[in-house]
């Protein structure tokens, strides 16, 4: 049967409405499960020394003072835990060129940034571990460091890693069209420097693992806060030795994750070799200044760009050169060089415009490790492509909405490939941004800021339209050597009583994943959602899959889930039709109950079709099919990626005495194709536009030369609260994916990708007339004021 | 560490309306006494230092910070985390709006969140959105972007203010 989304009157039509989330009701009743909630018998805690350098070799470690400590176990070097680990290497094949060191998980005889582990404290209590720690003698011998981005390729710089030759991790650059005949014919040719601060995710809940090993079983449990258990089944297992079939991974309630989660991390891989080691469990979770220092960080670019325009407002060309610093290692196992990737593949990406050349340099650096955070690469794209855009448009003396109507591709263009080689299937950018305009007032809001300012206040209007990656296929990590699966599953069964148990392979960290599956499941096999059990989080006990990043919860598990559903309703109707002696095609599921298709006439609970199927099978006819539990996979295999588009708005006050930025209000518009949940998508793109107003206005981790973290506190560190906060007005184009039946994209990072280029160019309206200007994240008022020029030491 | 923070001290308390009895070392924070020794892990400790409010707990009537008070300053207290106001159905239409404005995504914020809110809600009148994030600004949510949280907070003091209640 297909299914006929468009029709709200439809039975169980549930997909496209707003249900609660079943997790829901215990998290507000403080009954969730975190890691660090599991006691487990003969549990011990790990605490790492960590180096205090940036660059240094390790001479020597003396533990006996930590090893006096009343509650301490044991004391591991790298060399410990070396003899039953193997170091890792974070490069893909498909990212020709990248390159990095054996990174291992204690560092045996080098630390290469401030955080690496050195070593490893086991205690019965962490508070003897952490007392013990600090005990740990460790001679160091410091060694020259790197940490500026733009020198690290020069030859007066150390070479971070000698047996790497130079600093230079990867570098790649496209070329479209005739880039030089373009600028050269250009009416106009804008240029800039962006920065992109340095930044981390900041998940409430740090990060967390409690691993068991039992050497009678020869089989590891790992509780942990991931977004990814089955790769990190994957990791574990090939670096302890294990077969994968021996390693377990549970992942209960995650206290946020935005990307930070779905790395590999050293500590929590010393913590299972740990374990294996000592046969008993280990539990690891991070405090704050470790989240700080060893999360992994992102954003940390700086980049060149250039526009080219006709008289019209037509945009020639792009000229991107950015350049970016991961810290000491590329992170294991999808690597550091993607977010310099994605910046070459998403400068100019809402635009049909013709020649295009774009470069990214990736550098070492001693400091922490970058590598992917919600809407990765995307807010450096977005940035400086519509900061270009906004600059033409006030260099041609045109309104910011018009010369991208004037650019966007045309709503009836696809397919389409843009010049970066990015496949386009459907995207809605003209309608996307009609509704912003409408959404927001344009009009009337211009009448304000026109208003305010004849009262000496000082607001501007910023736009940002964007392209945002999600549902990726096989092309992403699989292409390139990684284990980390692009297909997901989802097994649906119906139990005696009628109910449904689904497991599926996506996770849940609070975006509502268990939501989103129940209400497919629900309308997939013809049931409510409240009877529709969700199970995930478990390489045991659910289908193999990818789990829950690059926003493909919904788009990949979401189908696996409506086609597994599916199966298992025409599963129930074969039976339904033998102990009715009628077709099945004249039977329909809804609300719980075989009803007859054409009007609707119950004829039996599924309960008593549970009854008779379990408990009474003699009754039926012998060789009728009757299993009531059916598994689907889907991988997306038309396209690389399901690009989604949207724009964003925000309008602002500056106070060009303090430089103060206050946000008064932010729109957007998104179309993530299909939406199943209105509420949760919504919250989504709230949730993540927060986040991209936290790295306009706030965050950024600061380092002094000898590569030391200057902010590593809440207090230090800022992050968005609710006082700054406005409220978001959001709205929808669906332009389902014709990829799967379900026809849902991402919507995960859309927020994110755009929030922070919005307020950008919403603060240089408003500076515009002053002639000042910022490019440089976080606006600070500090920076404000010296983009009005009223700051010039 | 100080010799000091090990001794050992005698405290008795009431928690969610049980007494408790407890010897713990004088170093030992209220919401790691909570976590560990009480096993009520509704109050979460994550920045460890006051600034994000998760482990944000009642005690003698106020929201206060649970890593930044010691188990033994609790000694003769009246100490309520969100397992027992939620036992006492205190909470309940305040949790009923969280669930059903989805102000809550990862969970881990929630039950700090909710007990500031409780005491800004036990105000007289309906406080302003603006008077709401203000009384949240102690309170960091990484997932929801605060609006919902507004919105359920807001919609309960209408409510109660409807009833009668507040």
């Amino acid at each position: 049967m297909t299914m006929r989304f468009g029709n709200p009157d439809r039975p169980n039509s549930y997909i496209g409405k707003t249900v609660p989330r079943p997790n829901a009701g215990r998290l507000v009743q403080g009954r969730g499960r975190y890691v660090d909630d599991i006691v487990l018998p003969r549990m011990v805690h790990v605490v790492f020394v960590r180096s205090p350098y940036a660059h240094a070799k390790i001479k020597g470690i003396d533990a006996s003072e930590a090893l006096a400590v009343k509650g301490v176990l044991r004391v591991f070097t790298g060399a410990d835990i070396a003899t039953v680990c193997t170091p890792w290497v974070g490069v893909l094949a498909h990212l020709k060129g990248l390159k990095s060191p054996p990174e291992y998980a204690i560092a045996v005889d080098r630390a290469a940034w401030v955080g690496e582990p050195v070593a490893a404290v086991v205690a019965s209590t962490r508070l003897a571990a952490e007392e013990a720690a600090a005990l740990v003698d460790v001679d160091y011998d410091p060694l020259p460091e790197v940490t500026d981005m733009m020198t690290a390729l020069d030859d007066a710089t150390p070479v971070l890693h000698p047996d790497m030759g130079d600093n230079l991790a990867f570098e790649r650059t496209h070329v479209e069209g005739d880039i030089d005949a373009a600028f050269a014919s250009a009416h106009k040719v804008i240029e800039a420097h962006f920065k992109t601060g340095r930044h981390t995710g900041v998940t409430l809940e740090p990060r967390s693992i409690l691993v068991d090993w039992n050497p009678g079983e020869g089989h590891m449990t790992a509780w942990h806060a991931t977004q990814a258990p089955h790769m990190v089944q994957v990791v574990l297992a090939e670096h302890l030795g294990m077969p994968e079939s021996r390693v377990r991974v549970i992942c209960g309630d995650v206290g946020g994750s935005y990307g930070i989660k779905v790395h590999i991390y050293p500590d929590e891989v010393a913590t299972a070799a740990i374990a294996k080691i000592m046969a008993r469990p280990v539990k690891f979770i991070a405090d704050r200044l470790e989240s700080f220092t060893t999360d992994i960080h992102a954003r940390d670019h700086e980049i060149w760009g250039r526009i080219a325009v006709a008289e019209d407002g037509e945009i020639l060309a792009f000229d991107i050169d950015d350049w970016t610093a991961i810290g000491a290692y590329s992170v294991y196992p999808r690597t550091s060089a993607i977010e310099g990737n994605q910046v070459v593949n998403l400068c100019g990406g809402p635009y049909d415009f013709k020649n295009y050349r774009a470069k990214t340099t990736v550098v070492f650096q001693n400091k922490t490790p970058t590598s992917q955070y919600r809407a990765v690469g995307h807010p450096i794209a977005v940035t400086v492509t519509e900061g270009l855009v906004d600059m033409a448009a006030a260099a041609l003396d045109m309104d910011p909405v018009a010369i991208r109507h004037r650019n966007l591709f045309a709503d009836d263009a696809y397919p389409a490939t843009s010049p970066a080689k990015m496949r386009f299937e459907g995207l809605s950018h003209h309608a996307s941004l009609t509704k912003l305009v409408d959404l927001m007032d344009y009009d009337a809001l211009r009448a304000d800021q026109a208003a305010a300012k004849a009262r000496g206040v000082v607001r501007g209007i910023g736009i940002a339209s964007f392209i945002e990656l999600t549902n990726p296929s096989p092309m992403m990590y699989g292409i390139g050597g990684a284990r980390i699966s692009a297909q997901d599953g989802c097994t649906v069964r119906m139990d005696p009583d009628g109910s449904i148990v689904a497991a599926s392979s996506v996770t849940e960290q609070g975006q509502g994943t268990e939501a989103m599956l129940s209400q497919i499941v629900a309308e997939g096999v013809g049931v409510l959602p409240t009877q529709v059990r969700i199970v995930t989080g478990d390489t045991q006990s659910t289908p193999y899959g990818g789990g829950t990043w690059a926003s493909r919860g919904a788009g990949i598990g979401g189908e696996a889930a409506l086609q597994a559903a599916k199966a298992l309703r025409n599963a129930i109707l074969e039976v339904a039709g033998a102990m009715l002696q009628c077709p099945p095609d004249t039977l329909d599921i809804r609300d719980g109950a075989v009803v007859n298709m054409s009007d609707g006439a119950d004829r039996m609970p599924l309960s008593e079709l549970g009854r008779i199927v379990y408990f009474r099978g003699d009754t039926l006819p012998k060789g009728l099919p009757r299993e009531l539990v059916q598994t689907r996979h889907y991988t997306p295999a038309d396209y690389p990626f399901a690009f989604t588009n949207g724009v964003q708005a925000s309008y602002v006050e500056v106070d060009t005495d303090t430089g103060h930025v206050k946000l008064l209000k932010h729109w957007c518009v998104e179309d993530c194709g299909r939406v199943i949940n209105p509420q949760l998508v919504d919250e989504q793109i709230r949730g993540g536009i927060v986040q991209g107003l936290g790295a306009a206005l706030f965050e950024e981790l600061h380092y002094d030369a000898e590569g030391q973290l200057l902010n590593g506190s809440m207090a230090d560190y800022l992050v968005p609260m609710a006082g700054e906060m406005p409220d978001m007005i959001i709205a929808h184009v669906e332009t389902p994916t014709l990829e799967s039946e379900l026809g849902a994209k991402g919507a995960g990072e859309a927020g994110t990708a755009g929030a922070a280029a919005a307020v950008m160019n919403a603060i240089n309206d408003a500076l515009r007339p002053f002639g000042g200007e910022v490019t440089a994240m976080p606006f600070t008022p500090e920076r404000v004021l010296r983009g009005l020029g009223k700051l010039q030491d | 560490m100080t010799a000091v923070f090990s001794d050992r001290i005698d405290i008795a308390l009431r928690v969610n309306g049980e007494e408790v009895e407890a010897r713990v070392p004088a170093g030992r924070h209220l919401v790691d006494f909570l976590r560990l020794d009480l096993g009520l892990t509704g109050a979460h400790a994550s920045c460890e230092h006051g600034v994000c409010g998760a482990c944000t707990v009642k005690v003698d009537g106020q929201a206060i910070r649970g890593c930044l008070m010691l188990a033994a300053q609790a000694d003769g207290a009246d100490v309520w985390t969100v397992e027992g106001l939620s036992d006492t159905g205190d909470l309940s239409d305040l949790q009923a709006a969280f669930v059903a404005r989805n102000a809550l995504q990862c969970g881990f914020c929630t039950p700090g969140m909710l007990v500031a809110a409780q005491e800004l809600l036990a105000q007289p009148g309906i406080p302003s959105r603006h008077a709401i994030r203000e009384h949240l600004s102690g309170n960091y949510c990484r997932c929801t972007g605060y609006e919902a949280i507004v919105d359920a907070i807001e919609s309960t003091a209408q409510a109660r203010a409807d009833r009668g209640v507040a």
